[in-house]
């Protein structure tokens, strides 16, 4: 009896950066070396194939090899362990141990609960065959044959979901604003422009599992009663536009998009629009105008899109993970996706878990799991067991929870009530190395340079905001500044014109009201707590510390540090250009910054 | 309620005060037509509303945040307030922060008097400078005849560039670069050529500030000491409103008329910048006369034109055409003879002429040089 082979090598961007290209070539000449016959997915011998994204991507090439059921998952696969995974494990059945992935790629997967990401990593995203296998199209299907617009509308509002581009919006009650409407063209449009710094949830799933999203469109549009859909994605994601792209000729090719969409007498097909970059355009309305081919900027709601948007017809939009959402409640039922998550967050939510955490990457948790159980489970703590200061949720414009509120729960309500948000699914972790004034200015440079310039709060308040922060960062800050910095924030906040000027302020007045005190010892003792802030710092030599090794000296670019040998050196305040080469070379810790 | 009539109309109040008005409308139109006074500064009745500059926030009940009543449709049983501490602060704000960015220019600019952005802060009492940093420190560009634009003292209101592409359907100029380095210009910061700009000034008309002014107008003075004159623009048959600026005798520039019936404050280049003519020194004022003997009206000769002609009154010239006309009617007939009148005159004046055409001197010969 032959052997069920099943060899899976990761091809999401990680992958590719990684060397995934070779290392599956590699695999195929190993295979076919050793004898073993590849083919496509006939699973005669052994099926090798390409998976998108799996989270994990600093730990790429990710390979699995699972034989009759049984995976082992390799991690960091070079192009010299491929002879030896095909020769021991493919062809000996011995998993190569000392290749195979270890207990923070185990932290990392098994304490996550995978549903928009429950195919990506796992079928080949560029065969429609493969998504079909595992139950494809058949929730749109059963939606198209089975249940009439209104049923849909009600099945989605039963499951609880809520959008998940940020706002948290019932994405029934959206759909169902659109199927009331009353208009010869409606749109329906999936935003895929994802434009956080850091985040690359819908990357992933469209470079993984582009059908479920497009399925997800088709049962929408049927929903709110469209023909026409667009995805606004990003230029700068080629491999997701190229794979999204084939999906949707595969899609067309089998009559799930057309004129007679599953020979129902249903029309619906899908148009890709590339955005070119800006943060903005994945507002909603700056979306609007830039597949109008204007500049790209929002305009004030109401009116909503819902009521008028594209070319000024009513418009739905919804996030990639929103629709990809949608396909799995019509699969598995609106009650199984009502009972994960919390009483008002149903479901689950991906987010890009970065910063000083062990294990960073991209995860899918229940709403409403403590904050805790993600950073120091499934993201093993903080980098080299340094001491945790604070997590940043909800993408450039969230705010800082500190450590004191841990246990707070990744549900909207939960984030809402410590003055932070869910935002699309940014977590960045902090630690005590990291000074919060320096991140509240880093997110304002960014959302100050993201600005489109409509209106005055958003486009010189950010830059007014930024500048104060700047100017205490680097010693200038006056008494007076965090009363300003606090009412220009709040008036930012009230009176800009799009949801990008209303929440840019958020990591300043979370850092203002968790960590004050380091604020006020920038203002005042004029001292940088973390030591990150250049203008602040004096380095000194601590003599009881220093052995006199020179290493200092030598690396010193400006000569600032004196002394002779195996005795104390001494550094020149007068040239030190704070450059921190000495504080890093000393392996004495000898030099001191504050 | 009826059904029909709650279709068509709405009722709301404002401060208070219940209003009705047509649906559709939004709450500053509303505030408008009920003489409620709201400050705005990217607001142009010309134009859709753009909702930038946020000066018209008002407070409407149930909302969160304050809404600009320039973009929010009113809706049946809306509770809207037009002031309180939050919105007046909020706008101040809004003051402080265009005043960060803004040269205090007062003293020597064009607009002084009639600039909305010194008239709000006027209105507000707000200081320059409670928020300080960059500013802008920008070239002027004047590289044409008729605009000049001064950067520096934008307010990115919009409005030039929403009418520049939603009126004069040109697209000259847009908004370009991002945040606080965003500004109106020409695509690659290109000079206003004819090739782009068709400099019907209606970009100048817009701007509520001294950013785009009208070139030749630099320092013939200013709004308190020019008599505004409206009339009608002498160019075509549209018949334009729209006031000339005089300062001493003297046209200094053409402003705009927004309550004109025909035109709505817009104009093209004739009527804002061809003002020109009107006290020119070669400009005819009088009938002329061909003086007695006179046959040779070649070019060389009509170097000096009053060796060939001779000034008269209009009885005289008059009296003079009508004699010539007659004589040829009665020595060839009707046919002999026609009118061609001008599409600078307007419908009623070629109604006018047609009809002598064809009454007095008994002919159908009659034509117009309107051809576009
Ligand atoms: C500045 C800004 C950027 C945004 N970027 C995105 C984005 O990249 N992707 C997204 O889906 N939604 C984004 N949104 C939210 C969208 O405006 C919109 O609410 C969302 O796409 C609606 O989909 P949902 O109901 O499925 O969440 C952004 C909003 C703002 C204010
Ligand atoms: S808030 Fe910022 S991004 Fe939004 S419209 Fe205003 S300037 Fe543009
Ligand atoms: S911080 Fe840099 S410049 Fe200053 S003493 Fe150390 S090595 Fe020299
Ligand atoms: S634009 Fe207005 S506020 Fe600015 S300098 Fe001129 S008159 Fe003063
Ligand atoms: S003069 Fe007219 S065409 Fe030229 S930029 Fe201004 S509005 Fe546009
Ligand atoms: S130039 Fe004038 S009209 Fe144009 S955006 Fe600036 S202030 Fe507004
Ligand atoms: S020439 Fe231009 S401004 Fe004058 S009446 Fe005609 S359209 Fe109006
Ligand atoms: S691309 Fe391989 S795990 Fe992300
Ligand atoms: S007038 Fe409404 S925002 Fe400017």
């Amino acid at each position: 009896m032959s052997r069920q082979i099943s060899i899976s090598v990761c091809m999401g961007t990680g992958g590719l950066a990684a060397g995934a290209r070779e290392v599956m070539e590699m695999f195929s000449v190993e295979l076919a070396s050793a004898g073993v016959e590849t083919t496509l997915h006939a699973q005669k011998h052994c099926d090798l194939h390409r998976v998108g994204c799996r989270g994990f991507c600093a730990r790429d090439v990710l390979v699995d090899v699972s034989i009759d059921g049984t995976k082992t998952t390799y991690e960091q696969v070079t192009l010299d362990r491929v002879a030896r995974i095909v020769n021991e494990h493919v062809v000996g059945g011995q998993p190569v141990e000392e290749f195979a992935a270890g207990v923070d790629y185990h932290n990392f997967e098994d304490k996550q609960l995978k549903v928009v990401l429950s195919e990506c990593g796992l079928i080949d995203p560029e065969d429609i065959e493969a998504y079909i296998k595992v139950g494809g199209y058949e929730a749109a299907k059963k939606v198209l044959a089975t249940l009439s617009p209104q049923d849909t509308i009600d099945t989605i509002k039963l499951s609880g979901l809520r959008g998940r581009g940020g706002a948290g919006f019932p994405t029934g009650l959206k759909w169902e604003f659109g199927s009331k409407e009353q208009a010869s063209q409606k749109y329906l449009i999936c935003n895929a422009d994802e434009g956080d710094p850091g985040a690359f949830m819908d990357r992933s799933v469209v470079e993984g599992n582009p059908h479920v999203v497009i399925e997800g469109m088709i049962i929408a549009a049927y929903a709110i009663g469209t023909t026409k859909g667009y995805v606004y994605i990003r230029a700068e994601y080629p491999l997701a536009v190229q794979r999204l792209e084939l999906a949707l000729k595969h899609a067309r090719q089998k009559g799930f998009l057309g004129d007679n969409i599953f020979g129902r007498g249903v029309k619906f097909d899908i148009k890709v629009k590339l955005g070119a970059g800006a943060f903005v355009c994945g507002e909603e309305t700056a979306l609007i105008a830039s597949i109008e081919g204007n500049r790209g900027m929002p305009r004030s709601k109401p009116p909503f899109p819902a009521q008028k948007g594209l070319f000024g017809k009513p418009t739905i939009i919804n996030n990639v993970e929103t629709l990809a959402n949608v396909t799995y409640i019509i699969r598995r039922g609106a009650e199984w996706f009502a009972s994960l998550g919390t009483e008002k967050s149903k479901g689950t939510k991906v987010f890009a878990l970065t910063g000083k955490i062990k294990n960073s990457g991209l995860i899918e948790v229940p709403m409403g799991i403590p904050l805790r159980k993600v950073i120091y489970g499934i993201g093993g703590g903080i980098e080299k067991d340094r001491r945790f200061k604070a997590v940043q949720t909800g993408g450039p414009s969230g705010g800082c929870i500190p450590e004191s509120l841990l246990d707070t729960h990744l549900d909207y309500e939960s984030l809402a009530s410590v003055g932070s948000i869910m935002g699309s699914g940014g977590m960045v972790v902090l630690d005590e190395g990291d000074c919060m004034v320096n991140i509240a200015k880093y997110f304002l440079e960014f959302t100050q340079a993201e600005s489109c310039g409509k209106c005055t709060p958003c486009r010189v308040g950010t830059k007014r905001l930024l500048e104060i922060l700047t100017r205490i960062t680097e010693g200038k800050g006056k008494a007076n500044d965090l009363v300003t910095l606090e009412a220009l924030a709040r008036d930012v906040i009230d009176s800009s014109l799009c949801g990008l000027g209303q929440t840019a302020p958020n990591p300043i007045l979370s850092t203002l009201k968790y960590f004050r005190d380091e604020y006020d010892a920038h203002i005042i003792d004029k001292r940088c707590p973390a030591g990150v802030c250049k203008a602040l710092l004096t380095y000194t030599i601590k003599e009881d510390a220093c052995t006199g090794c020179t290493m200092c000296a030598r690396v010193c670019p400006v000569k600032a540090i004196t002394g002779e040998k195996k005795k104390t050196h001494y550094i020149d305040h007068g040239l030190c250009i704070k450059c921190n080469s000495c504080y890093d070379v000393c392996k004495f810790n000898a030099v001191d910054k504050r | 309620m009826t059904t029909a009539i709650a279709q068509d109309t709405i009722t709301l109040t404002i401060n208070g005060k219940t209003v009705t008005a047509a649906s559709g409308k939004t709450i500053l139109q509303v505030c408008r037509d009920s003489g409620i006074y709201v400050p705005t500064l990217c607001y142009d009745e010309r134009l859709e509303a753009y909702g930038g500059c946020r000066l018209c926030l008002v407070e409407v009940k149930g909302q969160g945040r304050p809404l600009s009543s320039c973009t929010t449709p009113i809706r049946e049983g809306m509770e809207v307030t037009t002031d309180s501490d939050r919105i007046t602060r909020l706008r101040k704000t809004v003051l402080e922060l265009l005043l960060s960015n803004h040269p205090n220019d007062c003293m020597l600019c064009e607009k002084a008097g009639a600039c909305t952005l010194q008239e709000l802060v006027y209105m507000y009492g707000v200081r320059y400078d409670n928020y300080y940093g960059e500013m802008w420190n920008l070239p002027k560009k004047d590289d044409n005849p008729f605009i000049s634009y001064d950067p520096n003292k934008c307010v990115l209101c919009g409005r030039c560039v929403n009418i520049c592409q939603n009126v004069v359907m040109k697209g000259t100029i847009d908004m370009t670069g991002r945040g606080f380095y965003s500004k109106p210009d020409t695509a690659f910061g290109k000079p206003l050529t004819p090739d782009i700009c068709v400099f019907c000034g209606q970009c100048v008309s817009a701007c509520p500030v001294g950013a785009l002014t009208e070139k030749q107008a630099r320092g013939k003075g200013r709004v308190g000491s020019v008599e505004r004159v409206r009339t009608t623009c002498t160019y075509c048959g549209t018949g334009c409103n729209f006031y000339l600026n005089v300062n001493k005798g003297k046209i200094v520039k053409v402003t705009s008329d927004y309550a004109a019936p025909v035109n709505k404050g817009n104009l093209c280049v004739k009527g804002r910048f061809g003002y020109d003519f009107i006290q020119h020194p070669d400009r005819i004022t009088k009938p002329l006369i061909r003086r007695e003997g006179v046959t040779d009206t070649s070019p060389e000769v009509l170097k000096d034109p009053m060796a060939v002609f001779r000034e008269a009154e209009w009885d005289e010239a008059l009296d003079l055409v009508a004699s010539k006309f007659m004589e040829l009617k009665n020595k060839y007939g009707p046919d002999s003879v026609g009118g061609f009148s001008s599409s600078r005159c307007t419908n009623e004046e070629n109604y006018l002429f047609a009809k002598w055409v064809r009454v007095a001197l008994n002919t159908n010969n009659v034509d117009n040089c309107a051809r576009v």
